[in-house]
């Protein structure tokens, strides 16, 4: 199977905090790779320097065979990255529909995607043309997950999308990733609750202290609880 | 494209009306305290069209800070820029300024402006270069980057133009006023309202119809995600900034042609001003920008009419007061 | 050590510098007794204080305050106003002095309170704002200030000019007056500026870097950052209205252009990054630097603005002529911002320390 990202050896500083150490890992194409690890391992600095929001301060990221390390954020999101930022990120003062033209960038907007959308997510149907900031927290993670599928991309960057959710939502949002997984996209998705993460991912990645620590199945990872329990300690308890 | 009716809309957010009310509360209140209905028709109209031009010369400023968190302590300095650059066509062309034509009135002051507004932008796109581009991110140096550009521009134009001060009539068509019963309306009033309304409309319809109007708002509320989605935000800004600077370019043309003379001091006197209006309307703001400039204008008029000596403070007072009611200012942009 | 609270200049060159200035300073009067020299020497002084001021804000806390030439003016026309309506005596400096400093510390208190809760972007408006409403009072309000001609007035018999203390046969220079006077303006901004060198070293003074290196990492130690902010900007009001008040006594004379303008605001921010922001030396020598060119590279432009315009070359000499000077520092002022952030102090500095490494 060939890789559609590859990490190797990337070090990022934020200010004078050094982040990750070297970070090395191969995201598997057409796969779902979970990025696991406590708060603060460097999961979410991970995504970031990908996006070049934090660019890395050595080391290489390869997409699809081309170097990107030194790209700007936004020549790296025109190579096909959707990116679903923890804080959902969408725009409050615009409409849903706003949100969604931006995101389709030069492209308009797909009926038959929008309905394909709308499928999983119908309450972005219903609130259409309301602004986002009025929009409840679920929803909200919804649009932002649209707006990183509303075209097709090749790689989907998701950042705990289950946080703070309604149970019921989460299991739309289960769905969802499955759905776009089955239209042939690529996905690396950080989360913290590993019952989620076991039914969505197909491969795992653990970070710590800014180092992949283990890398391998989900489903392994899944029966084997005292690696669970080794690699991921209390920040497992806690959600099962 | 799919038109999606919203049958279940969420209840619309409660429209924040009160500070767009403020101005007209304002404007009625005084009206008793004039007295004369003429006299309050006359400085109405001088307040609406003193907060156009105001509001034309801000609106770039607080585009530019909303959109790429950057002040311009130098902003003046596009202002007496557009004022000067306007008198290389007014002044040679003194014939068609005094011909008591307002055809060929206009045919001198459209080119005037738009030379104003051009020269003004490009300058703007060198000092975002040269000035701004190094210090992202720094308000501190930011700040002092752009104090010394207004510096320079300012003993520049004195070294161009020489330190007096130049005088720059009205055209001939402008002077004077509409008399109807006894309420006289300034011309040259009128028009400045009608170039503040037609700028300020155009801007809402480029911020809400367009695309890059839509990149705009969302770049305000959080630039990163709109580079995450790809666009290039650095130009998007650097077009921002040069319109705003031909704005201002734009407005001290017709600043100087309202006070009917052009100095280079005048980027300083109106810099204080023009962040007054910014300050108020809440940082990054258009609607907010509008609004101030407008209550500006008014608090000027209506308090040097009532109260002269008041007149000095009352930009302060104003914006003490607004500041106490609302510590952002009346729209205070939610990402900041 | 002691009485430059351990915080010594730290660099051979920065050392010696500021030795020959302190010791020219020193010897002025007797050696340069003309009117300009000592009024050049006065002036240094006077700003020196005044920049070290504006550094306890700019430098230490990371504000930019555009209302500083406001205080200096208050302390400038308290002074005025107390000894032009209560005529000369020691009686109206001190009036002079218990109703400008308060009335410094006050405003600025207010201000203070008032926008230093959000960014510094704010801060740096709001002063702007006032500071420039107060330059419209100060020159509307005739009654009280003489509006745009300001208040000329007598100083108490001692420092005049005329009253000789000692006269010149006994040391071969005479000490009048004037010379008293100036040395009380030595005196005065020397203990300003070794008081403020007193505050950034104390425990305050490092609460003041610390919310200008993160402010919310200050707040969450506990540091009440609003309090520490409006206490350093009364302080600096404090000393920037003393060096007013120092400015006035040896002027003899307070108005708009001399103590309250837009272009003294700009002098002592030109002054403060030349020097070197956050080190309190870079006052001294900003200061020094900026006055001796304001005085004396006037000149030297007017020469080469003469030749330009003899030699028929166009444009320069008006970019040279001398009123000109202005525009020449601002390019300098923004190379400086650009190129050596840390001023001419940060410079010397960096430079002792290299060989150490």
């Amino acid at each position: 199977m060939t890789d559609l990202l590859t990490l190797s050896g990337v070090h990022t500083h934020i200010g004078s905090y050094h982040v990750l150490h070297g970070v090395d890992f191969g995201v598997p194409a057409g796969q779902t790779t979970m990025l696991l690890g406590r708060n603060g391992a460097g999961k979410t600095t991970t995504l970031r320097t990908i996006m070049g929001l934090w660019p890395a301060s050595s080391g290489q990221v390869t997409l699809a065979g081309q170097r990107i390390e030194q790209r700007a954020t936004p020549d790296i999101a025109r190579l096909g990255i959707g990116y679903v930022p923890e804080s959902m990120a969408v725009f409050s003062d615009l409409t849903v529909k706003e949100n969604l033209i931006l995101a389709a960038r030069d492209a308009a907007l797909d009926d038959s995607r929008l309905e394909w959308i709308f499928g999983f997510f119908p309450a972005l149907r219903r609130f259409w043309l309301s602004r986002a900031g009025s929009l409840s927290g679920g929803q909200k993670q919804m649009l932002s997950i649209a707006r990183a599928i509303v075209e097709p991309r090749q790689l989907l960057l998701i950042d705990e999308p289950t946080k703070g959710l309604a149970p019921a939502i989460v299991v739309a949002l289960i769905e969802c990733f499955a759905e776009i997984k089955r239209r042939g996209a690529t996905i690396l998705l950080v989360e913290q609750n590993f019952n989620v993460a076991q039914q969505i991912g197909d491969s795992v990645l653990v970070i710590d202290n800014g180092r992949i620590v283990h890398r391998g199945d989900m489903a392994a990872l899944a029966k084997d609880t005292a690696l669970q329990e080794h690699l991921l300690g209390l920040s497992l308890e806690a959600h099962q | 494209m799919t038109d999606l009716a919203a049958p279940e809309a969420l209840p619309k957010p409660k429209r924040d009306l009160l500070p767009v009310l403020l101005p007209v509360i304002l404007a009625l209140a005084m009206a008793p305290l004039i007295g004369s209905a003429s006299s309050w028709v006359t400085l109405t109209v001088a307040s609406l069209a003193m907060g156009m031009m105001i509001f034309i010369m801000a609106s770039g400023l607080t585009l530019v800070f909303g959109l790429m968190d950057v002040l311009n302590f130098g902003h003046g300095a596009f202002i007496a820029v557009g004022a000067y650059v306007a008198t290389l066509v007014l002044l040679p062309l003194a014939g068609w300024v005094q011909a008591d034509s307002l055809l060929l009135n206009l045919a001198v002051l459209a080119p005037a402006a738009l030379l104003a507004m051009a020269v003004s932008g490009a300058l703007g796109l060198v000092v975002e270069r040269v000035l701004i581009l190094a210090v992202y991110g720094q308000h501190l140096k930011q700040i002092l980057m752009t104090t010394g550009g207004l510096i320079v521009a300012e003993q520049a134009l004195y070294a161009l133009w020489g330190p007096q001060i130049i005088p720059l009539p009205l055209p001939t068509s402008l002077r004077g006023s509409f008399i109807i019963g006894d309420i006289a309306i300034a011309k040259y009033r009128l028009l400045a309202m009608l170039v503040g309304l037609v700028v300020f409309l155009g801007i809402q319809l480029v911020l809400n119809r367009t695309k890059i109007g839509l990149l705009i708002r969302a770049g305000v509320e959080n630039r990163e995600m709109v580079e995450a989605l790809g666009y290039r935000i650095r130009r998007l800004f650097l077009g921002v900034f040069m319109v705003g600077s031909a704005l201002a370019g734009l407005g001290g043309t017709m600043w100087a042609l309202y006070r009917e003379q052009v100095h280079a001091s005048m980027g300083n006197d109106l810099t204080v001003l023009v962040f007054i209006v910014v300050i108020i309307g809440g940082l990054g703001s258009i609607g907010g920008c509008f609004i101030g400039a407008l209550l500006v204008a008014m608090v000027a008029n209506y308090g040097g009419f009532l109260v002269p000596k008041l007149a000095l403070v009352s930009n302060i007072l104003l914006m003490v007061a607004i500041l106490m009611w609302r510590p952002r200012g009346l729209y205070a942009v939610t990402s900041r | 050590m002691m009485i430059l609270s351990g915080d010594p200049p730290r660099s051979r060159v920065l050392s010696i510098l500021l030795v020959i200035i302190i010791a020219a300073l020193a010897v002025t009067p007797l050696v340069f007794p003309g009117a300009k020299a000592m009024n050049v020497a006065t002036k240094i002084c006077i700003f020196a204080a005044l920049v070290a001021s504006y550094d306890l804000l700019l430098g230490y806390t990371g504000s930019v305050s555009f209302a500083h030439t406001m205080f200096y003016g208050i302390g400038s026309y308290a002074i005025a106003i107390a000894l032009y309506s209560m005529g000369p005596s020691w009686a109206a400096v001190a009036t002079g002095l218990a109703i400008g400093l308060p009335l410094a510390a006050l405003l600025a208190l207010g201000i203070g309170l008032f926008s230093l809760r959000v960014e510094a972007i704010f801060f740096a408006m709001i002063t702007l704002a006032v500071a420039s409403a107060f330059l419209v009072l100060a020159s509307q309000l005739s009654w009280l200030t003489g509006g745009e001609d300001g208040r000329s007035f007598q100083l108490p018999e001692l420092l005049r000019p005329g009253t000789v203390l000692i006269s010149k046969d006994l040391f071969g220079f005479a000490v009048n007056g004037r010379t008293l006077t100036y040395y009380i303006v030595l005196v005065a901004a020397a203990a300003m500026i070794l008081g403020l060198l007193r505050v950034v070293n104390s425990p305050f003074g490092r609460v003041l870097q610390a919310i200008r290196e993160n402010r919310f990492r200050a707040e969450a130690l506990g540091y009440r950052t609003v309090f520490h902010l409006t206490y350093a900007n009364c302080l600096a009001a404090l000393v920037a209205a003393s060096a007013g008040a120092l400015n006035a006594l040896w002027l003899r004379y307070a108005g708009p252009d001399t103590s309250l303008s837009f272009s003294i605001m700009l002098d002592i921010l030109l002054m403060v990054v030349i020097g070197g922001m956050g080190t309190m030396y870079g006052a001294i020598i900003g200061a020094a630097i900026f006055i001796l060119a304001q005085n004396y590279l006037q000149t030297l432009m007017s020469v080469a603005s003469n030749a330009a315009a003899d030699a028929g070359l166009p444009l320069l000499p008006g970019l040279l002529h001398p009123d000109r000077w202005l525009l020449w520092l601002g390019l300098l002022f923004i190379a400086s911002v650009y190129f050596f952030p840390t001023g001419i102090v940060g410079r010397l500095r960096a430079g002792a320390r290299r060989p150490l490494r």
